[in-house]
């Protein structure tokens, strides 16, 4: 610093410019983002908390809330061993298994078979996104409608085309999941399938190329270059799909009402009707604190493991 | 023997020719390199030897066996891109080992040959790290590395160091050059840097519009240019082109227009004198111009100096000569002050003269 300091002082400088008396700080990047946390605490965490609240009380539709009794985590522990609840945690997880693996596989493959651009490939990309643009409450109708064991197309195809005996698809419990299952797929697979491809299409296409020229075959180079190249875009779409599950009930509701018994009844069904059939809403709160901590840790695990924001690299 | 040969090869992409018939054999252990403006059909041509682009017709042979259709990897071929095209999850030595690896080789002996790729390039302090982690010299470094730990038949190279710096770059062009001498392996260079190319190339493939202008040593296309697209295109600063007419008087044939009359060289007494009193177009290097004479092949030229450009011991000038634009570059030492006008000269042995209708060298 010596030297600098010779230098300058050799110089004729002129006064030195004040120092502007604001800077952006500490404090600024906070003031800006504060109007969309504020949102974001009203929207997000109020009904959180207000979930959360409500679980320490007995609180039943057409109770005041103030008269509702404080019972602590009783409605907790109720959970615990509420075979109900139970129940539901594993119609979940199945459905959630099979729509997932299925809805995964499937888009995958068939963005990888249409990123191409061959022949009627923008044709069929645009119609088979079309499910993306019905709104669940239409699919549930348009399904239960489908699958209707008198009237239903499935059954009238099975037996027109295969000779298949009709079956009372939604009245069935495995039948129901099964439909309920398939509905899902129908609905999600061009999610997966048109992120999927975007991601493809976007890949540098010397990259590619190159894993050409390095010898490797299709298979090599969707598993060990293109896959591993859109792995964040993987992780978000299962992420979504994911948190997806734990949310959606509107199909369920309308094609089965989670029905034959508890068959097709998911965990955000099963709190549906729990407040507004059983019209338990604190014993309803507990559940819906239980799926908040298990899509909160879904997340985090998915997202501490494949870090999706940090792998992104381009070359 | 040899080692690429291209015949009455043709690409079209719908009904747009790019490579309308090209034809040219390249020795084994030859290091050659097209140049050319954009767009004139470098990486096309490439990409068809490499197989990545399919040709419309003709016959891509390698090392004596017809490739024509086959897929790149059957053809023995390493390449390097333009953008590096380096895999952005694999670390260093994982982009390297790549192919490799894909083509089972024993773990002792990808190994080894990473290290000594590596070695070579002096990448050992990064095996472990990822693309986006390296400076973009590191990166070009790793995409060479990666083809040479192939040792392929022919290297394939798509203007691989026009992402770096010009010191990088000119670094780079020596170590290229010292790779080709170690590994002695055919390679295929595209540039469109005519100072890579002279300075890499055995010989140089000069390319317009899909068609080869010229194929020569860089000494040969230097100094004898067929043509005013190749005259013009090889050399920095570009030749200077002006009309003229041939005349002679006194028995001694002279090229004459505004503001110059210099006499013809003996290597082009012949091809002149057919052309005598026909429009020429004379062609004039800057290098070959200078401030005084220094031998009786010097001619004088008055020029009008409008800039003058100071680059250490030699000077660009921008300058008027009898109505023309033209560049000379004259060498006058460090301290001369900036150029102007005055009288120049110019060595005439050295200059060239092209027909003024077809453009090819008389
Ligand atoms: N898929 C395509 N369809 C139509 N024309 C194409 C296609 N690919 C390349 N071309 C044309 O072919 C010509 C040659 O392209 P090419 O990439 O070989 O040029 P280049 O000599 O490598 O140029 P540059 O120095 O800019 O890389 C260009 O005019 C380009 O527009
Ligand atoms: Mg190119």
């Amino acid at each position: 610093m010596a030297h600098a300091d010779m230098d300058t002082q050799r110089l004729d400088l002129p006064e030195p410019m004040p120092q502007p008396r604001f800077q952006a700080g500490f404090i600024t990047p906070y003031a800006f983002i504060f109007p969309a946390l504020l949102v974001m605490l009203g929207g997000l965490l109020y009904p959180v908390f207000m979930a959360m609240y409500l679980s320490l009380y007995d609180w039943q539709i057409g109770l005041d809330l103030e008269d509702a009794p404080f019972v602590g985590l009783t409605n907790f522990s109720r959970m615990l061993t509420d075979p109900q609840v139970w129940e539901v945690l594993w119609v979940t997880m199945r459905f959630g298994f099979w729509t997932i693996t299925i809805e995964m596989t499937l888009g995958v493959a068939l963005a990888l078979l249409l990123e191409k651009p061959i022949r009627g490939a923008s044709v069929f990309r645009t119609i088979f996104i079309l499910p993306l643009m019905v709104s669940p409450v239409v699919v549930g109708l348009i399904w239960r409608y489908l699958f209707d064991a008198r009237v239903g197309w499935i059954n009238y195809y099975l037996g027109a085309w295969f000779g298949i005996e009709p079956q009372i698809w939604l009245g069935d419990a495995q039948l129901a999941f099964f439909a309920i299952v398939f509905t899902d797929i129908w609905q999600w697979t061009p999610f997966i399938f048109i992120i999927v491809i975007a991601g493809l299409q976007a890949l540098p296409s010397e990259v590619v190329e190159a894993s050409t020229i390095d010898g490797a075959n299709w298979w090599q180079q969707v598993f060990l270059v293109k896959l591993p190249m859109i792995k964040s875009i993987l992780v978000i779409a299962l992420l979504m799909r994911l948190i997806d599950v734990f949310r959606g009930m509107e199909v369920m509701l309308i094609m089965t009402g989670g029905g034959p018994g508890r068959s097709t009844e998911l965990l955000s069904l099963h709190i549906y009707n729990r407040a507004f059939e059983t019209q338990q809403l604190g014993y309803a709160s507990a559940i819906s604190v239980l799926l908040i901590v298990i899509v909160f840790a879904i997340s985090t695990l998915i997202l501490t493991m494949a870090n999706p924001m940090k792998s992104r690299s381009d070359v | 023997m040899a080692g690429v040969v291209l015949r009455n090869v043709s690409k079209s992409y719908g009904n747009v020719t790019v490579i309308p018939d090209l034809s040219l054999d390249i020795e084994e252990g030859e290091f050659v390199v097209f140049v050319g403006p954009s767009g004139c059909g470098k990486s096309t041509t490439l990409r068809m030897i490499a197989g990545l682009e399919k040709v419309s017709s003709g016959q891509i042979v390698i090392s004596g066996r017809d490739v024509t259709w086959a897929k790149p990897k059957e053809r023995d071929i390493a390449m390097v891109f333009q953008s590096y095209a380096l895999y952005p999850h694999m670390n260093v030595a994982q982009n390297m080992s790549f192919a490799l690896r894909l083509d089972r080789r024993p773990k002792a002996e990808i190994e080894e040959r990473v290290r000594i790729a590596a070695d070579m390039l002096e990448l050992t302090p990064y095996l472990d790290r990822k693309p986006k982690d390296l400076s973009g010299g590191q990166r070009q470094r790793v995409a060479m590395g990666r083809s040479i730990v192939r040792d392929a038949y022919v290297f394939l190279f798509d203007e691989p160091l026009s992402n770096l710096d010009a010191k990088l770059r000119s670094t780079m062009r020596t170590e290229l050059a010292l790779l080709h001498k170690k590994l002695d392996r055919t390679m295929i260079y595209v540039t469109h840097d005519q100072i890579e190319a002279m300075t890499m190339a055995d010989r140089i493939v000069i390319m317009k519009d899909g068609l080869i202008q010229q194929v020569g040593t860089p000494k040969d296309v230097y100094n004898a240019p067929v043509n005013t697209f190749v005259a013009t295109f090889i050399g920095s600063p570009s030749m200077t082109l002006v009309p003229a007419e041939l005349s002679e008087d006194n028995g001694q044939l002279h090229v004459q227009g505004a503001g110059f009359k210099l006499p013809v060289p003996d290597r082009l007494k012949d091809t002149a004198n057919r052309a005598t009193g026909r429009q020429v177009t004379l062609g004039l290097r800057p290098e070959h111009f200078a401030a005084e004479a220094r031998s009786d092949a010097f001619a004088p030229i008055d020029l009008k100096v409008k800039v003058a450009e100071y680059i250490g011991s030699s000077q660009f000038l921008a300058a008027d000569m009898g109505g023309q634009d033209i560049t000379a570059a004259v060498e006058v030492g460090p301290e001369a002050d900036r150029m102007s006008d005055g009288q120049y000269f110019f060595d005439t042995s050295r200059l060239y003269l092209f027909d003024s209708n077809s453009g090819e060298a008389l």
